[in-house]
């Protein structure tokens, strides 16, 4: 049982909705980030996707690309993202921290050694954006092989013929992408996401969450309460784009968290 | 049987879209369902003799196909060494290899009932035969090219207008030919069900990059028949010798030659001001490493970190720091040899073509001519070489009146030294 099963369980146990947020590892720097990272879990995060900055962010809209540019401007690399992983487990055990990105820079480092440090420093699960099931050799097998949980995006073109492929080889949860876009656009609306939820949870025995175009407490709140959890990013980043302090960030993230708990 | 298909360089990709390790389809889960019906399309419209038929009608009538293969006898006489034969692709309509590819994919687009046309650009080229195919065809089309780009070929911008394409200046990134791409992508996955993206080069997830080559594999069936035609039954090419971005002209003219093995194939990147660490080039080849990126695993310019890192290239069309990964494959197998040109080389042999032939060529394929400039003095006169000229030079007369020092708003003119 990993610690992402382990939270479903509990969250499920106390018949709750799971609130994940999305932070961009080192935006704006190092030391800020790890400072609202720290303080995600206080303020009612589920689950942490940390993201790892890519220079050619391709799923991403203005405001995460933004968010990759201002972290490697200020030095981010792979090494400080599993560092910043590793600093955060000195204090915090049991939330479950997913790591997002594209798959360079971990075939950069190389697969084997990637998974080792990544396990390693307390990391429990990647999102990889541009690995879709057809290349499940190169990272999600071995992933989930060295015990790290491989979560698969399914999307509004995911069909009926496709989805036992998607779910396929996917574990801890499966995170459904409400609208055909890049993060950062168009609103979902919860009437369109309920089928697809119930669709994708008919097709294997996973959580899943919900994610893109949400971006407050009252359509985390709609959302949440057709899936079993709802994901918060861009919202979150524009936040510290526009300089708000790490408890100014915090406490906007405390009121997404409500508004997903109260579904 | 199974020997010849072992030994043979034309068999690939692979059904997951590889070469050997490179190509496969790193996309995102919202393009995947795409992606396949477009490899089915694909694999359909390939076997479909109208589809050829209409193919081969265009490209006779609208492009203007077959493009000479021209014996460059000055040029050769000059450099005195080789026998020089120039494919004349700059000739086709909209100046470039560009349109053999765009009217392939766009007659696909129309088979797949899809009414909106997305395209990347750098030099513009790529734009421009889009823009021209979708008038053709009174089809929507959208154009992303990089804000630097849109800067240094303003003349392709504004032919992109007149033809009726919206073309969005990219300022994510650098704003260059990459990030042009990233846009394309994100534009696609956004507009996905009623959308084609039409991809320049033989770069992207499969089946782009064979479907491209594909496409402009016409290059080199033509050289086969012309070569033949004028030095007698049989004769092929000694060398060949294409320049590279993203590497299309190029598998265009090799692909059809890669089973000779008498056939020297040469594949020349843009070495911008030196190869070297300061990373002032966009030789993917020769001074890259293997990753992924645009769909794709191939040799890409990349730090440490494995963040991607921009070209840098007097010719917008070379400007990308990616190459197909057939090439990839073709460097590694060593069935190809890959070299780099600098700018200051590829202005030279843009000035000799002007001189010896009277032929302008675009900054691109002056790379292979420099390429050539080099190798030819030492080959005996029965060598043949044919170089690709994959685009001429009009878009290009202010980047190189700059680099000259001649002041084009002045109307008087002034002598060159
Ligand atoms: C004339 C010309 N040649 C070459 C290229 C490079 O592309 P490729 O390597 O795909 O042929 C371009 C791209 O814009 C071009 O315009």
């Amino acid at each position: 049982m990993t610690r992402i099963d382990a939270t479903f369980a509990k969250l499920r146990a106390e018949g709750k909705k799971a609130f994940v947020a999305y932070v961009m590892a080192g935006d704006p720097d190092y030391d800020t980030s790890l400072e609202i990272v720290k303080g995600l879990p206080g303020a009612g995060v589920d689950i942490i996707e940390l993201g790892q900055p890519f220079t050619d962010p391709m799923a991403d809209g203005p405001t995460i690309q933004a968010a990759g540019q201002r972290a490697l401007a200020g030095g981010m690399t792979l090494q400080k993202t599993l560092d910043m992983a590793r600093t955060f487990r000195e204090t915090d055990t049991e939330t479950p921290i997913v790591m997002m990105g594209y798959y360079n820079p971990i075939y950069s480092r190389g697969v084997a050694r990637f998974l080792s440090d990544a396990r390693e420093a307390g990391i429990d699960g990647l999102i990889i954006v541009d690995l879709p099931p057809e290349e499940d050799e190169e990272l999600c097998i071995p992933a989930q092989e060295a015990g790290l949980n491989f979560i698969r995006l399914a999307t509004p073109t995911t069909d009926d013929k496709r989805l036992p492929r998607v779910m396929q080889n996917t574990s801890g949860f499966v995170y459904y992408v409400s609208i055909t876009g890049i993060t950062g656009s168009a609103q979902a609306e919860a009437g369109d996401v309920a089928p697809e939820v119930a669709r994708i949870k008919a097709a294997g025995n996973l959580p899943v969450v919900v994610g893109f175009g949400i971006t407050t407490p009252e359509a985390a709140a709609r959302i949440a309460g057709v899936a079993d959890g709802a994901v918060v990013g861009s919202a979150i980043v524009s936040r510290i784009a526009q300089g708000d302090t790490p408890a100014e960030v915090l406490e906007f993230v405390r009121t997404l968290a409500e508004g997903a708990h109260s579904a | 049987m199974a020997d010849d298909l072992f030994n043979s360089f034309m068999n690939g990709p692979d059904e997951r879209g590889r070469f050997g390790n490179y190509g496969g389809r790193f996309v995102s889960e919202t393009l995947m369902p795409l992606i396949l019906e477009l490899e089915a399309e694909y694999e359909k419209a390939k076997d479909d003799p109208e589809f050829w038929a209409e193919m081969d009608d265009l490209w006779k009538h609208y492009v203007g196909r077959p493009s000479p293969l021209y014996f460059a006898e000055r040029l050769s006489d000059h450099l005195g060494g080789a026998s020089i034969y120039m494919k004349r692709d700059e000739l086709n309509h909209t100046g470039a290899h560009k349109i053999n590819n765009v009217l392939g994919q766009i007659l696909l687009a129309r088979r797949m009932g899809k009414k909106r046309i997305i395209a990347e650009t750098g030099a513009g080229q790529h734009g421009v035969a889009t823009a021209t195919v979708c008038a053709k065809f009174g089809l929507q089309c959208v154009v992303y090219m990089g804000k630097h780009d849109v800067e240094r070929q303003a003349p392709n911008v504004f032919r992109m207008r007149l033809l009726g394409a919206e073309v969005i200046p990219v300022t994510s990134g650098r704003g260059t030919l990459k990030d042009a791409m990233n846009d394309a992508l994100r534009d696609w996955v956004t507009n996905v069900r009623d959308t084609f993206y039409c991809i320049g080069t033989v770069a992207g997830p499969h089946p782009y990059p064979a479907m491209v080559r594909d496409f402009q594999s016409i290059i080199g069936k033509e050289v086969r028949w012309q070569l033949a035609e004028q030095e007698g039954e049989g004769r092929l090419p000694d060398t060949v010798i294409a320049a590279i971005g993203g590497g299309s002209n190029a598998m265009g003219l090799f692909f059809p030659f890669l089973d000779d093995p008498s056939v020297r194939i040469i594949g020349v990147e843009a070495g911008g001001k030196g190869v070297n660490d300061k990373m002032e080039h966009c030789a993917s080849l020769t001074g890259g490493r293997p990753g992924v990126l645009h769909g794709n695993r191939t040799y890409l310019l990349q730090d440490d970190d494995g963040q991607i890192l921009e070209g840098f290239s007097i010719s917008a069309g070379l400007d990308y720091p990616g190459i197909g990964p057939e090439h990839s494959w073709l460097h590694d197998t060593g069935r190809a040899e890959y070299v780099s040109i600098t700018d200051r080389e590829a202005l030279e042999a843009f000035q000799l073509s002007c001189a010896t032939e009277g032929i302008i060529p675009a900054l691109e394929p002056s790379h292979a001519l420099a390429h050539v400039m080099k190798i030819a003095p030492d080959l005996p006169r029965e060598h043949i070489i044919v170089m690709n000229m994959c685009g001429r030079g009009d878009k290009d007369i202010y980047t190189v009146a700059k680099h000259l020092g001649f002041d084009m708003s002045d109307t008087e003119g002034r002598e060159l030294d």
